[in-house]
């Protein structure tokens, strides 16, 4: 009884409970330091559980919604409204509740890995708060099933991001990357809302389901969707747009760095569940799949190359970040490309499959690497690969998390990065070949790139007289490991209950459409 | 006809002199200056969506006609605005820092990230 009404209600205590626990942490940070830390964890960790039970729910049920303020809470149609949804509807499929337990468990990572990391840092209440809302606008732009609502979920998230990473001021230095972040942020999501504006003229609905049945595809239309695949790509940090991207991650702390990729992956979800739910009916597939191909190819290449010739290794690991996203959207558009022909599931969906579970683990490798740069940051107090060296004798474990992620990033077997790699190279290479050996040279560039970073951070003589970084730093890279290791050995467990539903519910648009629309409780 | 997209017109002229400052101005203060602009002319462009000739305030208590403006866009005007003055003071303040370390607000002085 209790079970089923916390799964029926899961959708909104996964949003409600990091809310209420960001605006209570000014409060009990006055109480002390301690109190604060055990408040905090106990927030992430009950947002992880309740995401957990999310996905169970939406595993074993199905695509589910959540009303706000309707009675019952899956009425999304009431009886007299003449068939619109009026309310603001959470539409949870396995795609969204996908991304929420990626979102999530970085957030509880870097959670843990701040307490010891900031802890000489003034305003860490702020900090805390902060965070939390950062991670309650991912939830909310994964899971609302309202244009207007993920707007509102996406400056939430923008105006947290863009305050943490300006946190450490550092001379000035890394305000100057928080004002960049913000004005990019803010022009892209004014022109998101230009485009719900539009879409809202025609069509005089938000709900993203209402919208998306009702789609003519007019030449308006093409322009609500230029707005919104670029501004979210922007987001996303695709190549044309993604000259925040070293600087924002590079000045960012450890841990925010690691959730801006979460971050930035919830607008590439954005993106995908725009081209495929919204305009995906009557879109044109092949022209806006390839577009995304083009992108994806564009920033995977482009993004290697210029991280080659990077000396600092935050900045270094931002370009990497770009070039990993280019996978993603590789795979995804080489789904979109095919949708609905016969190659779609000859290998159409198998490309989705593997760029979707790169998402995760990207977020998975990318996060650990962050954090371990984080820890040499911390202990060496530079972030210039040039000054650095011999770590290797003294900080141990940070030296085997950093192993761990490269080889990931790399694709190298068996961590995860191989597995959802080796799933784009073999469906891309039955679209076009060409693509998959691009993906498979930015592959080889990458290892040659963090061989280098090893070899400069962790190799040669003892310079600096550094200890290993604390206890709640090393468990924070350790859950992230942990996954790295799960997927990598396991990946069909992840394959069958995370990434294989999440690919399906995104390529069959009338699924969603018909859960929101298809009727009452 | 002219009259009736006036509304439209001036939200194309505001968009373009937003993003005109924020492109060739170097002034930081000046570049938030010209978001706002952008910002004031999606507003604009949100409520001109719902308005129709002649309809009174959708409040439907005692209304003497049903021939109303439209309530949703005014709500999302309300967000809008709420959501834009936190941006704007946001990025006032990363203005006001930046001018405290670097003793300026010329954004062709302000590039330490890039060293």
């Amino acid at each position: 009884m209790i079970w089923d009404t916390l799964m029926a209600h899961s959708p909104a205590l996964v949003i409600i409970i990091p809310l209420l626990a960001a605006f209570g942490t000014p409060l009990i940070g006055r109480a002390g330091k301690k109190y604060m830390y055990t408040w905090i964890l106990c927030a992430l960790a009950l947002t992880e559980l309740m995401t957990i039970v999310m996905l169970y729910h939406v595993f074993t049920n199905g695509t589910a919604i959540y009303v706000m303020g309707a009675n019952p809470y899956n009425l999304a149609i009431p009886p007299d409204s003449h068939g619109i949804p009026v309310r603001i509807i959470l539409t949870v499929d396995a795609f969204s509740s996908f991304m929420a337990f990626t979102a999530s468990t970085v957030a509880l990572a870097g959670g843990i890995y701040s307490i010891a990391c900031e802890h000489e840092q003034t305003g860490q209440e702020k900090y805390y708060a902060l965070l939390l809302l950062m991670l309650v606008g991912m939830l909310g732009m994964v899971l609302t099933g309202d244009l207007f609502n993920f707007f509102v979920f996406l400056e939430i998230n923008s105006l947290a991001s863009a305050a943490l990473v300006a946190y450490h001021v550092d001379k000035g230095v890394a305000t100057e990357a928080g004002f960049k972040y913000a004005i990019i942020s803010a022009i892209g999501a004014l022109m998101f809302l230009f485009a719900i504006g539009i879409l809202y003229g025609e069509y005089d609905a938000l709900n993203m389901a209402m919208i998306g049945s009702r789609m003519q595809f007019t030449n308006l239309d093409k322009i609500a969707m230029a707005l919104i695949t670029v501004t979210m790509a922007m987001k996303a940090g695709a190549i044309p747009m993604h000259y925040w991207v070293p600087d924002g991650y590079g000045k960012a702390p450890g841990a925010i760095s690691a959730m801006l990729v979460t971050a930035s992956q919830a607008s590439l979800y954005g993106l995908f569940r725009m081209s495929f739910t919204v305009f995906g009916i009557s879109a044109n597939h092949v022209t806006l799949g390839w577009f995304i191909i083009i992108l994806g190819v564009l920033s995977m290449f482009v993004g290697v190359t210029m991280a080659l010739i990077q000396h600092d290794i935050k900045r270094l690991m931002a370009y990497h970040a770009i070039s990993q996203t280019g996978y993603m959207l590789l795979g995804v558009g080489v789904g979109l490309a095919t949708l609905g022909t016969a190659a779609f599931n000859q290998y159409g969906l198998a490309a989705m499959e593997g760029g979707i579970f790169h998402i995760i683990n990207h977020a998975m490798y990318k996060g650990l690497l962050f954090l371990t740069a984080g820890a040499i940051i911390y202990r060496v107090g530079t972030s210039d690969l040039n000054k650095m060296g011999g770590l290797g004798h003294t900080m141990k474990y940070t030296s085997i998390f950093f192993i761990i992620g490269a080889l990931s990033i790399a694709g190298i077997p068996p961590f995860n990065g191989f597995a959802s790699k080796l799933m784009i190279y073999e469906s891309v290479y039955q679209f076009q070949p060409v693509l998959s050996i691009i993906a498979m040279i930015v592959s080889i560039l990458t290892l040659a790139s963090f061989v280098k970073v090893f070899h400069s951070a962790f190799m040669g003589p003892k310079i600096h007289n550094v200890k290993e970084v604390p206890r709640s730093m090393l468990i924070g890279m350790a859950i992230l490991t942990f996954f790295i290791i799960l997927f990598g050995l396991f990946p069909n467990i992840a394959l069958h209950y995370l990434v294989k539903p999440a690919a399906e519910a995104l390529a069959s648009p009338m699924g969603y459409l018909s859960r929101v629309l298809g009727g009452g409780p | 006809m002219m009259l009736l997209n006036l509304p439209y017109i001036t939200v194309a002229i505001l968009i373009a002199m937003g993003i005109y400052a924020m492109v060739y101005k170097r002034n930081l203060i000046k570049i938030v200056i010209g978001l706002s602009i952008v910002e004031s002319a999606v507003n604009l462009f949100l409520v001109s969506l719902g308005y129709r000739r002649g309809g009174i305030a959708p409040i439907y208590t005692s209304a003497p006609s049903t021939y109303m403006v439209l309530p949703t866009p005014q709500a999302l005007t309300l967000t809008s605005i709420v959501i834009g003055v936190a941006t704007t003071a946001m990025l006032l303040s990363f203005c006001m820092v930046i001018y405290r370390n670097y003793g300026t607000l010329d954004s062709r002085k302000i590039r330490r990230l890039r060293e």
